[in-house]
């Protein structure tokens, strides 16, 4: 058909333009970090600068150790958050699924409530430093907010509930098998794309994550994730002399940094894991965005 | 039942009881105990009393709040962002979904990839994208657009007027991808041989799409708008915080309820203010999710959250 054409000409003309401007930005952020600090402070950032030079890449693994630092957190806190995370997500799913156990009704309230009321920004925050201490400590940026969630929790029950038949479960009881095994070796493997697809949301929760940072690390920087200290870099850039690991070497770099494009090749360093792992991440991601769209 | 099969049942429920019991006790911590603490609005805060020592304040703490500028705009940025990006992000989801739909191939999985990319980048690298473009000294609109036509610099971080429309577009740009996900997958779920039958008897695509497309997928988008409405009350603190980089120029245009509940209780230490806005907020948005999802469930009870 020839109406079905010129729709699709249409389609492709709209789908390039919008998915130009989707990926411009980054493609500059990515040429601004190979500019020449020079040519970026007299052209601005630009998709054709005059010069470039990796200096600022040089600059950002040789200035002391800040970065690396902290992107070192940022791995260790992705890693274990969603190890932590997803274990007591998936437990607490798989046992709310549990038809014939006392009190799931209410539990499942309980969980679901949370998602209606909270008790705000202001309590949470007396909560974590007054009664758990965890103020510039480690846990601040793993445990509030990020660890689990209601509405995980019920789109991993829904689906055991759904696609995990409980006459296999039954069946494994008869051959004896106690709820842990019956749970490791039979519902977990069948649950492998919930589990997946979960862990993905929690994982980029935490590699994204600033503010917990922002807020309990009020003295601790050394503990700074690679987002937080972006987020210290845009708003100074003297704080990576301050961290540069000797004092000669700040002296040195005050007249020699690559101030602007070194605040653009961290960016480009920060949002690498989440580039690279997305092609193999994708499916899983838009599945997961569908199954939890429709219904939490 | 009987005591046997009772005691049965007890028996299994045990190690259930054990698997549930870390994510219960998280949830304790991190969403119910601070729960009570609203009360703090109520209250004169004095740090070392803590929350419940503290003495009681009745509703100063609000009227207060209200008599100040602050209450109204904060509400009024509130609720007018997202009512744009519920009508702008909708405009744009379901076309993009429409289009996508229509299109096959690597094409097709090629734009859908890239144009999801910006919803997985953080507030603060999304930040650092606008402050490449919008930098008053260096950026690309400054330096590679407005110079070359012989037009003046603009200190984007400083003027208010052009902020709604570059709030709206950052919102738009980073949930694009994400947005059309769920209308597309509806789409692909329709019945392709009313299309066939349709083009049979010689309408157009565009007589398609306003005829079988936009009313078959009119539930879904009352749906999701719905749930939507329901959160309007609720901000994201990022694309508000970060975006503009704080700046106090802009405060008046980027100033809503989860920013100043944060300056509140971080930059200005007036933690008896940032918690009444925060009560303010608690207690408004459950009331609006409430009356969403009893609306949804009027309309579709299985679209419904409970």
């Amino acid at each position: 058909m020839k109406s079905d054409k010129h729709f699709r000409i249409f389609g492709h003309i709209v789908m390039s333009i919008i998915t130009l401007c989707a990926i411009l930005p980054l493609i500059l952020l990515l040429i601004s970090s190979f500019t020449d600090n020079d040519t970026l402070i007299r052209n601005g950032y630009s998709f054709l600068p005059e010069k470039w030079s990796a200096s600022a890449y040089e600059y950002i693994f040789t200035s002391g150790n800040s970065v690396v630092n902290a992107y070192g957190i940022s791995v260790i806190l992705t890693i274990a958050g969603t190890a932590v995370g997803l274990t007591i997500t998936t437990l607490l799913g798989y046992a709310l699924s549990k038809t014939f156990l006392p009190g799931r009704g209410i539990l499942t309230f309980l969980v679901f409530f949370t998602m209606l009321f909270n008790g705000g920004l202001v309590p949470t925050y007396i909560n974590y430093s007054n009664v758990f201490g965890i103020k510039n400590t480690f846990w601040a940026l793993m445990i509030p907010s990020l660890l689990m969630n209601a509405f995980n929790v019920l789109m991993v029950k829904s689906y055991f509930v759904s696609s995990i038949p409980d006459a296999l479960l039954e069946a494994a009881y008869i051959d004896g098998a106690t709820e842990g095994r019956a749970f490791v070796q039979i519902a977990l493997p069948l649950a492998k794309p919930i589990v997946a697809t979960i862990g993905l949301f929690i994982g980029i929760g935490y590699w994204n994550d600033w503010m917990n940072g922002y807020i309990y690390l009020t003295k601790r920087t050394d503990l700074y994730s690679i987002q937080n200290l972006l987020n210290r870099m845009i708003q100074n850039i003297q704080f990576l002399m301050q961290n540069s690991s000797t004092v000669s070497n700040a002296n040195q770099g005050l007249a020699a940094i690559p101030a602007v494009s070194v605040r653009m090749a961290m960016a480009v360093v920060g949002v690498l894991p989440i580039v690279i792992v997305y092609p193999f991440i994708q499916n899983n991601f838009v599945k997961g965005i569908t199954l939890g769209g429709v219904k939490g | 039942m009987s005591k046997a099969w009772r005691q049965a049942t007890l028996k299994r429920s045990i190690p259930i009881y054990l698997m549930a019991l870390p994510g219960l006790i998280y949830l304790f911590i991190n969403n119910y105990m601070p729960m009570p603490g609203i009360i703090l609005a109520f209250k004169n805060y004095k740090a070392k009393f803590g929350i419940y020592g503290s003495p009681w304040a009745g509703l100063k703490n609000f009227r207060y709040l209200f008599s100040t500028q602050d209450a109204f705009i904060i509400t009024r940025n509130t609720i007018l962002y997202n009512l744009v990006f519920i009508i702008v992000n909708l405009i744009f989801a379901v076309g993009v979904a429409i289009i996508l739909s229509e299109l096959t191939g690597k094409m097709k999985k090629g734009y859908q990839s890239v144009i999801l990319l910006p919803y997985l980048l953080s507030a603060v690298i999304v930040s650092y994208l606008v402050y490449a473009f919008l930098s008053a000294e260096n950026g690309f609109i400054n330096n590679s657009i407005l110079k070359p036509m012989g037009k003046e610099a603009i200190a984007w971080y400083q003027e208010q007027k052009y902020w709604p429309f570059i709030l709206v577009f950052v919102n738009l740009w980073k949930g694009i991808g994400y947005n059309c996900i769920i209308y597309l997958s509806t789409i692909i779920g329709f019945d392709r041989s009313l299309y066939e039958a349709a083009s049979i008897d010689g309408a157009t695509k565009w007589q398609q799409i306003t005829k079988i497309t936009l009313p078959l997928l009119r539930p879904t988008i009352i749906m999701l708008t719905l749930m939507a409405v329901g959160r309007i009350f609720y901000s994201d603190f990022g694309l508000f915080y970060q975006v503009p980089q704080n700046s106090g120029a802009l405060y008046p245009v980027t100033n809503t309820i989860d920013t100043y509940v944060y300056r509140g209780l971080l930059q200005l230490g007036d933690i008896t203010m940032s918690a009444a806005a925060g009560v303010y907020q608690s207690l408004v948005g459950f009331v609006l999710v409430l009356s969403a999802n009893l609306l949804v469930r009027k309309l579709d009870p299985e679209s419904a959250l409970f």
